[in-house]
């Protein structure tokens, strides 16, 4: 019997399921060697099916998404979280921050635990249930999603490569926007995956593959400082798209310039 | 499980999750005396508030946050954006930049229509659950979509370094100009799918396709000479033509308790935007080769039947590949791939046609550039009206005394030939959620 997939879908842009729906052919070829049980975007309605590999795109920003991801977690061997909302809240989660925010800012920069189970949050998988595989990215590649799905097949642990964009960068001979020209990229602590492509375009990476591997994000903040950003423009660097990432929560929570 | 067919008995058929569809959302209908009692398109995609925290965020952000609302037609998104703050800004983009947003947009028109064609359309009209069954015994059919859907791809790729949330937008510009080797192969690739696209016009059209005719508003932008894009009035068939910085005096949103959407009327009417409403107001514009692709396939317009939108969508793709083409062959590497921007205070407004169709931003910018507050309007949300309008009309017209399996496909069918895209139709609401 081939193994069984499935594809979820939570609080998100629809842009990680496209790693298959883009796929073309390979997405043809998938369908030989395991049984997509259910996708809805492609077709296939049955989302309490047993499977052995559940993939699962967005965040749990609501109670119905809080209890449908347990009832998941029970009938699949295997999860993945598919992308930035699923595996750190995603872009979505920066409402966290003004949930309680307005009426009591203390709370917003102390509260992190208890944001968790609040309906007001859009928070990651993991916080719900046990994830076997996090794969980063906003939105996650169809090399990245097809690699771990060939090593599952082949019974290999999935490789993640935890490096960080600034290696990937030198190596493919990128000349630094950060030291070149002075823009404020966060290659040096963000996780590789996207192939350096916002410095390749001139431009800087802006964290959409999150934190890289023991990222040294206070020497990063402070190197945006040297460049002149101001406190809350360094705060939204690190809150942005996967805002809620412990590092940059963390180091963006210290840029706050209303915290006590 | 057929049902007896007695088209006066209680009929209440539950879609509970509406396969084929970018995002999530159900189908509801209650029909008894061969009147359809109550008929709702549940909309329950959880809203992710972006219009929201964009307060606070500055200008240079606003593209790489807009793009996430949708992972479909993100470009559409950063279109219309870029426009209202180069408007706020007071920037007039040079030449090659607007020649490169319209190629950046050919690629997402193409992609979009050819996923939906193939992947979430097809499978209905030739019998299958799904577009990977379909190809088992359609593959050339299959293989020439997906093709077509990797080169919209590509073409996005090129000025954005990837097909979801590109990289390359900027206001002002874009980051990168492409490198001339790179636009030569693409070209190369496109001229040799021309003929694919229009196959698959003539294909579409010999498609059995059912007859069911409406009566509905046409909406859509009207540029002046090009088939309309990233600029334009908007128009429709019953005489309006205005600014699309008049847009809140004559369309307005409101509310119903089963959508996280908001509905949107034009002078108190539901109104279509997209494909068909574009073709039906702009094929004169259309380029001689698209034109004549068209008239081959013996379609009048306006049409008044939404099944026609599958034709408007290959007509549409073929009509992206021609423009492509021809914007490349002109194509000269820029002095500078952007404009220099100074932020003031100020406000803008961008309307361009996503997909799915007109797609209206409105930004108020504080004098450092950040957004004080925002307003996104995105087609499917103005289809919402229209789509459960169609329903009701459809059905009864299709035959209360169909089986229940048959209400519930032709519903869906329905639905498809909007192809609502219900992620991008919740994001912008603002509703009060309560707490557990």
């Amino acid at each position: 019997m081939k193994p069984r997939i499935s594809v979820h879908k939570f609080s998100s842009c629809d842009g990680c399921q496209l790693a298959f729906i883009n796929a073309g052919e390979a997405l043809l070829e998938l369908a030989t060697l395991v049984d997509i049980v259910h996708f809805a975007e492609a077709g296939p309605v049955d989302p309490d099916a047993p499977v052995d590999i559940a993939f699962v795109e967005g965040s749990i920003s609501t109670q119905d998404e809080a209890l449908r991801i347990r009832r998941l977690r029970e009938t699949t061997r295997y999860l993945i979280s598919l992308g930035a909302c699923a595996t750190a809240g995603g872009l979505q989660a920066l409402r966290n921050f003004n949930a309680r925010g307005v009426e009591d800012w203390s709370h917003a920069v102390y509260a992190r635990p208890e944001f968790i189970e609040s309906l007001d949050t859009a928070t990651a998988i993991a916080r719900h249930v046990k994830v076997d595989l996090e794969l980063w990215g906003c939105p996650v590649s169809t090399r990245q999603v097809f690699a771990a799905i060939r090593r599952l097949l082949y019974g290999a642990l999935p490789f993640v490569d935890n490096e960080k964009v600034c290696q990937e960068c030198k190596r493919r001979g990128i000349t630094c926007t950060l030291v070149t020209r002075g823009i404020p990229c966060l290659g040096p602590v963000t996780r590789t995956g996207c192939g350096a492509l916002c410095p390749a375009f001139g431009r800087d990476c802006y964290g959409c593959f999150g934190p890289g591997e023991n990222p040294n994000a206070a020497a990063m903040a402070r190197r945006f400082q040297g460049l002149g950003l101001l406190p809350e423009e360094i705060n939204r660097r690190f809150h942005f798209i996967n805002s809620h990432a412990p590092d940059f929560l963390e180091e963006g929570l210290a840029w706050r310039e209303d915290r006590p | 499980m057929s049902e007896p067919s007695d088209r006066r008995r209680n009929i209440r058929i539950q879609v509970p999750v509406l396969a084929r569809v970018e995002g999530e959302g159900a189908l509801e209908i209650h029909a008894r005396d061969g009147h359809i009692q109550h008929l709702c398109l549940r909309i329950f995609e959880p809203p992710r508030y972006f219009e929201k925290f964009l307060e606070g965020r500055g200008w240079e952000e606003i593209p790489d946050i807009v793009a996430r609302i949708c992972g479909i037609c993100p470009v559409a998104y950063q279109m219309s954006a870029v426009q209202a703050v180069e408007q706020a800004f007071a920037v007039q983009p040079s030449r090659w930049v607007r020649d490169g947003r319209r190629l950046l947009y050919c690629g997402e028109w193409l992609q979009s229509h050819a996923l939906h064609i193939h992947l979430l359309a097809l499978p209905d009209f030739l019998g299958f659950d799904n577009a990977i069954a379909m190809a088992a015994e359609h593959p050339d059919t299959v293989r020439r979509g997906l093709g077509l859907q990797q080169l919209g791809n590509d073409l996005i790729r090129m000025f954005g370094g990837r097909s979801v949330h590109p990289v390359g937008v900027r206001v002002g510009g874009f980051h990168r100009a492409p490198a001339q080797a790179d636009i030569q192969a693409l070209r190369s690739r496109i001229q040799a799918a021309l003929k694919d696209a229009e196959d698959l016009v003539t294909f579409t059209a010999a498609l059995p396709l059912p007859a069911d005719e409406q009566t509905f508003v046409s909406v859509s932008l009207r540029h002046e000479e090009e088939y309309p894009m990233n600029g334009g009035r908007i128009v429709s068939d019953r005489g309006l033509d205005i600014s699309p910085e008049d847009y809140e005096a004559h369309f307005e949103e409101y509310h119903q308790p089963h959508s996280t959407a908001l509905y949107s009327r034009l002078h108190g009417q539901p109104y279509l935007v997209g494909p068909l409403a574009r073709l039906n107001l702009n094929h004169d514009r259309l380029s001689p080769r698209s034109r004549e692709a068209l008239s081959a396939t013996g379609l009048t317009l306006p049409s008044r039947n939404m099944f026609h939108s599958l034709i408007a969508r290959a007509v549409e793709l073929l009509e992206a590949l021609v423009e492509a083409d021809r914007l490349l062959a002109d194509h000269a590497p820029p002095d500078s791939p952007w404009s220099e921007v100074t932020p003031r205070e100020s406000e803008g407004i961008g309307c361009t046609e996503a997909p799915r169709g007109l797609l209206w931003h409105r930004y108020r910018l504080d004098a450092a550039g950040r957004v004080i507050s925002a307003r996104i309007v995105p087609p499917t949300a103005q289809n919402q009206g229209r789509m459960e309008a169609d329903l009701r009309h459809s059905l009864e017209h299709f035959g209360l005394d169909q089986n229940d399996e048959s209400l519930k496909l032709r519903g869906e069918m329905v639905i498809r030939n909007y192809d609502p895209c219900i992620s991008c139709a919740t994001h912008f609401l603002k509703v009060r959620v309560t707490r557990a």
